[in-house]
């Protein structure tokens, strides 16, 4: 659950809009509950039987506006993809890369890792999410699963300094090879500088007053 | 042998000697190589460089001709454009997300809507003609971007008339484009909820006589290269890559379908209203550059047999909503192509400034505010002219995205180039990048 003051984002700047008290909540929680619809169900059997372990590293189910994501246990993130890779009930031949998030509020949390993939045998899609805490924020690798996840961990590493262990080069791939910090985290400033225009100054985006 | 050129010089480094290339000194380059015992040259090809298809840098390990080991170096165009949208409302979103792959902008823009409205819960209320122009505009982009593919692509063999013939066909698409949405590039068209403005008068007859003169022009490029052995012996055999490394490398598009595999997220789940259209989808069972051009040479059929059927379906439709009912979603100004361009139309502006205080204030919340969306990610996909352009966005909420990522085809098949590379000689590497087609705006973001 989290809670947001106000209607602007920026703060110090004098909110006049009178909304200064407006207090919002909002549910995490999405867990979903079986019957989960569609091929959804037939899908989760399968992985249980194809992983024993499945109700220890499988944490939550989430279904949301018809697509099902699987968080997994970090550290058991390689034995799940595997087992949706290789059985064959399952087939998910295709990993579509890496997606980081980074959610500063969430203690311990901090960064999660979102991994969709694709079944082209039986055309099903299903997404694996992980989090690791900021403090260490190590993930095993799937290069070894799929050659093409390469530059997408390099991606994630560049961007959110998530280290995937188990990778061949994990190098920065956008940003220059010196680069100090990973510009996607919240905490890392969007930059830009003021623009005069007729006498006022713009300030740079992140520094304006904006609707939350 | 050194010059005392600082531009063309060798100098010795931790990893060997180094040698800068600037032209006309290739002989006392090879003088000087020739000289050393070293049989192993790397090679760094761009990013400045003609035949890499934009700021692309190739290193490639070579013994002799023979590529040994090569590797791409990206990042020269990243552009942050993920980190910006997080500080923009969602229907600003557009008109970065249109800057990513620049010569497929109304794909990149349709992935992106697509994926607000299946946050906002909103799919299945986005008006059949928005739909249907979507899909019309998405497969004359298919043609523009083939275009270049094919017309760059030889150009980089040395074939300079079929560039001329890609670019001549490309320009008639990108006069449609202004047509409609009053830009040729980046157009920002496809917004939530729908598009901006309807197709103006008379847009369906051009659209007609464009289809009709495309499919005339493109047998100019398909007699001068379809079994032309100059150009079969150039690509045939050559950038090889089978249905397991594009499976383990998540390759997708026209590389995907010449393994023979008639993987096409138009038909696989369609958006949009795919469906409702009949087209094939295109194989080849070479697995190489031939085959690849051999499909994109098939696909702008498809894409005009496509177009073809959204005019009837458009004609059907006339006078229909292209933007969504809710008020809370849709722009509620009536955009219109102007002669500099598109704009407010007069008729919104008579009606906001002077009958109705409730209407500019809506105009005005909806233009500072934007739209909340409900917290929660999705993932969703198109089929862009280089493959599954899948969009993986974030909201916490909040009108500005929290988190966008797309899963661009380009970066992700550029990856495939040391497979497709290494062994073959270093001029079968321009081919093979060129089959690839990677735009760098897409693959640096």
């Amino acid at each position: 659950m989290s809670e947001e003051h106000g209607l602007f984002g920026a703060k110090g700047s004098g909110d006049t809009s009178g909304y200064g008290g407006l207090v919002r909540k909002r549910h995490n929680d999405l867990s979903a509950q079986r019957p989960y619809g569609g091929y959804f169900d037939e899908l989760v059997d399968e992985l249980e039987r194809a992983y024993p372990e499945f109700n220890d590293d499988i944490e939550q189910i989430v279904i949301y506006r018809g697509e099902l994501t699987l968080h997994v246990k970090a550290a058991r993130l390689f034995q799940v993809a595997q087992a949706l890779r290789d059985t064959p009930a399952l087939r998910f031949e295709v990993c579509l890369g890496v997606s980081g998030v980074h959610y500063p509020t969430d203690k311990d949390r901090e960064l999660h890792c979102v991994f969709p993939f694709l079944s082209m045998t039986f055309n099903r899609r299903i997404r694996l999410e992980v989090s690791v805490p900021d403090s260490n924020p190590h993930l095993p690798s799937l290069v070894e699963l799929w050659g093409g996840n390469n530059w997408h961990e390099r991606e994630t590493f560049d961007m959110f300094g998530i280290i995937f262990d188990g990778h061949p080069a994990l190098t920065r791939i956008l940003m220059p090879d010196d680069w100090i910090g990973h510009p996607q985290r919240k905490d890392y400033p969007l930059g830009g500088i003021p623009v005069e225009y007729k006498g006022a100054t713009v300030p740079p985006p992140n520094e304006r007053r904006s609707y939350r | 042998m050194t010059t005392q050129d600082p531009y063309a010089s060798s100098r010795e480094t931790t990893e060997g000697r180094v040698y800068s290339v600037t032209g006309n000194d290739w002989d006392s380059l090879v003088t000087e190589i020739g000289a050393t015992k070293e049989e192993r040259v790397v090679v760094n090809m761009g990013p400045q460089h003609p035949s890499t298809h934009g700021v692309l840098r190739l290193i490639l390990e070579l013994e002799g001709e023979t590529v040994t080991e090569a590797r791409a170096g990206i990042g020269y165009l990243h552009t942050g454009i993920e980190k910006n949208a997080e500080y923009r409302t969602w229907t600003q979103g557009t008109t970065f997300v249109t800057r990513m792959d620049y010569l497929s902008p109304i794909f990149n823009e349709t992935a992106y809507c697509l994926a607000v409205e299946k946050l906002l819960g909103v799919t299945e209320d986005i008006p059949e003609r928005a739909s249907v122009i979507r899909v019309l505009m998405m497969e004359f982009n298919r043609i523009s971007s083939h275009m270049v593919a094919l017309g760059t692509g030889a150009l980089e063999l040395g074939a300079l008339t079929p560039m001329l013939f890609a670019f001549r066909e490309r320009e008639k698409v990108l006069d449609i484009f202004e047509l409609v949405t009053g830009l040729r590039m980046n157009m920002a068209y496809i917004r939530p909820g729908g598009v901006s403005q309807d197709l103006p008068v008379g847009a369906l007859t051009k659209i007609r006589e464009t289809v009709k003169e495309l499919r005339h022009n493109f047998k100019d490029n398909a007699k001068l290269l379809i079994g032309n052995t100059i150009w079969m012996k150039r690509t045939q055999g050559v950038g090889y890559l089978d249905l397991a490394g594009c499976i383990t490398l998540g390759v997708t598009g026209p590389i995907l379908r010449a393994t023979g595999m008639p993987w096409d997220l138009r038909k696989s789940e369609p958006y949009c209203g795919y469906e409702n259209y009949n087209f094939d989808v295109i194989t080849n069972d070479g697995c190489d550059t031939y085959g690849r051009f051999l499909i994109k040479m098939d696909e702008l059929e498809q894409s005009l047999r496509i177009i073809e059927q959204c005019v009837v379906k458009l004609e059907a439709l006339e006078g229909a909503p292209v933007m969504i009912e809710d008020k809370k979603i849709g722009s509620p100004a009536d955009l219109k192509v102007g002669p500099d361009g598109m704009g407010n139309s007069q008729e919104h502006i008579a009606h906001i400034m002077g009958q109705s205080m409730e209407a500019l204030i809506h105009h005005f919340k909806i233009s500072t505010e934007g739209f909340r969306v409900p917290a929660g990610q999705v993932y969703s996909t198109v089929e862009s002219p280089k493959g599954e352009m899948g969009v993986h966005l974030v909201s916490d909420g909040g009108s500005h995205p929290y988190r966008l990522h797309f899963r661009e085809p380009s970066f992700n098949n550029l990856q495939s180039l040391a497979a497709m590379c290494e062994g073959s000689m270093i001029a079968d590497v321009v081919a093979a990048v060129a089959s690839i087609d990677p735009v760098m705006g897409g693959v640096d973001r």
